[in-house]
């Protein structure tokens, strides 16, 4: 009985360590966000990619920031993020492009139920910032140098508010992906600025609903670029570029528009369309 | 009540219809740990009987690091772990940040000073009762290591499991070094907090919860092996 | 059998031994010659654990030095067997052939001269069961086996039966009876007057860290030379 556990154990163990390494099939790795990849889109994207190149998409999702921190350090091949100005920097520093416009999505301004700042309804998010300023409202701030992060700073820019001031009040900056902040926001009765993919794919909003919504200064720009392999010459240039093409080839973008959820595109293809103006 | 409730139904299917995608992060979570384990092994015990065993000058630094090493955090050893491996980094051109092969070094790093530290404590106890005997048999501090790590083997288990334990829990090294790949570096605690990111708590859960049946398994089957095994060593 | 060169005589030349600025052992002359087993006796507290364990080298001496007769690593002939066995956790074969791998006796040879050693003590039927599951006796004639499988020059005893019933040191006596008359040479301390006197081709009396008396045991079991000896042999609280 003994020896018959031991041999099995010991069968286990060996086993597991000789599961064969997950077939060396041609990949990438991109690096991306939170809301990409929590939204679920390239849960649906990549399969259909995959099926018509053969090759596999490895995707590490991250704040807009640190993704391009990534790139810069050439351990990505391709770099598929929300945060133009930060991606125009990385572009003319020589880390990467060019860059290519994909598809956008918008913000919106969730807030709890019983809205304490008076802002449901608002279409000008300025005019809804500096409410939630002077009734010291409660408000959850990504603070990780993400693409949203980069956003909401400067919508508080246009509001004429200086956030930093409610720190520690009733400014709350976590540190987190989308899906955490949200979850502190539903925990606080918190306003948050969030992407409207992973606000429609998120599950525990309990007293969290949209409050503002529609102002041209939401809109949400997605770009894509190849990471320099000059810089970098590990960098897979040829599968690199070929998602990028099928990114904003016809077939891409009826693919990015053809996610949704519970009958809502969450994301609106755009390579070929001027980028509208904010 | 009502989200534990429906984690328990969301985990019990994910046994009972072995569910492919979490059979392979449940897979994948064992051949990282298990792998990581086996290696901090290696060096962590020899390491471990060494310190238990010889006089030797920083003995004393070293046992004292390694009880501080004990309490590494997971992110700061993912973060080393990471700017070694990063293309940018010195061991860049292996080309290993974003695999299982980096989520398996960042863990060993983790979980080898845990398991020097405790194989030490161990192996003092039984190095106090063997010395006398084993330097009249001839056996200098070096022959003597082996000596106690096999006949220590049933009580090293017990520390091999310590080191699984932490290895298979922790979530901030293997995030940082394989970024949660999905099909490919994600594993059950990234898993977990992918579905907590969310917001889909009970999932999140569920899957905690069929973490800690497998966990919960490992070390049973450990303590029965290494209770008759140790009823037998005496 | 034995082959002709052996580190015997061994000479102790002014031995001394001091633990925390005390003395223990003082000036210790003693040479042991090969044949008849040397029993060590003296009270309590004499030093005679302390002088098995540096003629044995488990010890520095902090005076004087031991003198082998010049046979190549005397280390590995001699071999030494403690009042409470350590076993290793193995099984009763595993720790006869543990000390034939460390001497280095080639791997063909060990398994048949373990068994060989195990047969002399009677414990070949249990050959593969756990050592330390074993009573006291059987354990304390599993370390005589252990030992006795290396073939040594010297084998020494430190108080082997003191923790033994009768029938066991019985057992006990009869192996080293049996390892004396093959020619191993046997040193041992005991605080059993008896077994002493079964023993004893020659005896060592020691007090107060002092060497007091090394004598033919009929001699001095008969007409110790030195009053300690006697008040000793008459069952007094000698201190």
């Amino acid at each position: 009985m003994l020896k018959t556990l031991r041999r099995t154990l010991l069968a286990v163990f060996l086993g597991a360590l000789a599961l064969p390494a997950l077939a060396q099939e041609r990949s990438i790795t991109v690096a991306s966000t939170t809301s990409t990849e929590q939204s679920g889109l390239f849960g649906y994207l990549l399969p259909i990619f995959t099926q018509a190149s053969g090759i596999t998409v490895r995707v590490v999702a991250l704040g807009t920031g640190q993704a391009l921190d990534v790139g810069r350090r050439g351990d990505a091949d391709v770099l598929f993020v929300h945060d133009r100005v930060a991606e125009t920097r990385f572009v003319t520093e020589g880390y990467g492009g060019p860059r290519h416009h994909v598809m956008f999505n918008d913000f919106v301004l969730i807030g709890p139920a019983a809205d304490p700042a008076h802002i449901a309804g608002l279409r000008d998010t300025a005019e809804a910032l500096r409410r939630i300023a002077a009734a010291a409202s409660p408000f959850v701030s990504r603070g990780d140098r993400s693409g949203t992060h980069a956003a909401e700073l400067r919508l508080w820019v246009q509001a004429g508010v200086d956030p930093v001031q409610g720190r520690g009040a009733w400014y709350r900056e976590v540190g987190q992906g989308m899906g955490p902040a949200l979850n502190a926001a539903a925990a606080q009765n918190a306003y948050i600025l969030a992407d409207r993919g992973t606000w429609l794919a998120f599950r525990n909003r309990q007293e969290l609903k949209i409050v503002v919504e529609g102002d041209a200064r939401l809109f949400n720009q997605y770009g894509v670029m190849l990471v320099s392999p000059q810089r970098h010459p590990s960098v897979k240039v040829v599968d690199g570029q070929r998602f990028i093409d099928w990114l904003i080839s016809p077939a891409g973008q009826t693919a990015i528009a053809g996610y949704k959820i519970n009958g809502e595109q969450l994301f609106f293809p755009n390579a070929t369309q001027p980028e509208p103006v904010s | 009540m009502n989200d534990l409730g429906s984690a328990l139904t969301t985990a019990a299917s994910m046994v009972t219809t072995a569910d492919p995608a979490v059979v392979q992060v449940v897979l994948l979570s064992l051949r990282v740990s298990l792998t990581a384990v086996a290696i901090a092994a290696l060096v962590g015990l020899p390491l471990g009987a060494l310190l238990a065993v010889a006089q030797f000058p920083g003995r004393r630094v070293m046992i004292v690091a390694l009880n501080a090493l004990m309490g590494l955090p997971p992110v700061v050893c993912g973060l080393l772990v990471y700017l070694l491996l990063s293309r940018s980094g010195p061991l860049g051109p292996l080309g290993l940040l974003f695999t299982p092969t980096a989520m398996v070094i960042a863990q060993a790093v983790l979980i080898a000073p845990i398991l020097a530290a405790l194989a030490r404590q161990l192996l003092e106890g039984m190095w106090e009762e063997y010395s006398e005997q084993l330097r009249s048999f001839g056996a200098g501090p070096w022959r003597a290591v082996p000596t106690l790590l096999w006949d220590g083997r049933y009580a090293l288990l017990t520390v091999l499991l310590a080191g699984f334990g932490r290895a298979s829990a922790e979530v901030g090294a293997v995030m940082i070094v394989g970024g949660n790949i999905d099909g490919f570096t994600r594993v059950m605690t990234t898993a977990i907090a992918l579905e907590t990111s969310k917001g889909d708590l009970p999932l999140a859960l569920a899957l905690g919860m069929v973490l800690m049946a497998i966990v919960l398994t490992v070390n049973a089957a450990a303590q029965v092996l290494r209770d008759s095994s140790a009823r037998w060593a005496g | 059998m034995r082959a002709p060169d052996t580190i015997l005589p061994l000479t102790a030349e002014g031995l001394g031994f001091a633990r925390n600025g005390v003395d223990i052992l003082c000036d210790v002359f003693l040479t042991i010659e090969p044949g008849a087993p040397t029993l060590i006796i003296g009270p309590n507290g004499a030093g005679k654990s302390v002088l098995l364990r540096l003629l044995h080298g488990l010890l520095d001496p902090t005076a004087g030095r031991i003198v082998y007769a010049p046979a190549p690593e005397p280390r590995r002939r001699q071999a030494m067997v403690f009042q409470r066995p350590v076993l290793l956790r193995r099984s009763v074969l595993g720790n006869a052939l543990y000390p034939l791998a460390l001497a280095g006796v080639p791997r063909g040879e060990r398994d048949a001269r373990a068994r060989a050693a195990l047969a002399l003590v009677g414990l070949e039927a249990l050959a593969g069961r756990p050592a330390r599951r074993l009573s006291g006796g059987e354990q304390q004639r599993l370390a005589l086996a252990r030992a006795a499988a290396l073939n040594p020059d010297v084998l020494f005893l430190d108080e082997p039966c003191a923790s033994l019933d009768p029938a066991a040191t019985r057992a006990v006596e009869q192996i080293v009876t049996a390892l004396a008359a093959r020619g191993t040479k046997i040193v041992m301390t005991t605080h059993d007057l008896g077994q002493a006197r079964r023993l004893a081709g020659d005896v060592v009396f020691l007090h107060r860290g002092r060497l007091l008396e090394q004598t033919p045991a009929e001699v001095f079991f008969t007409e110790p030379e030195t009053p300690e000896a006697a008040a000793f042999l008459q069952g007094q609280l000698v201190w």
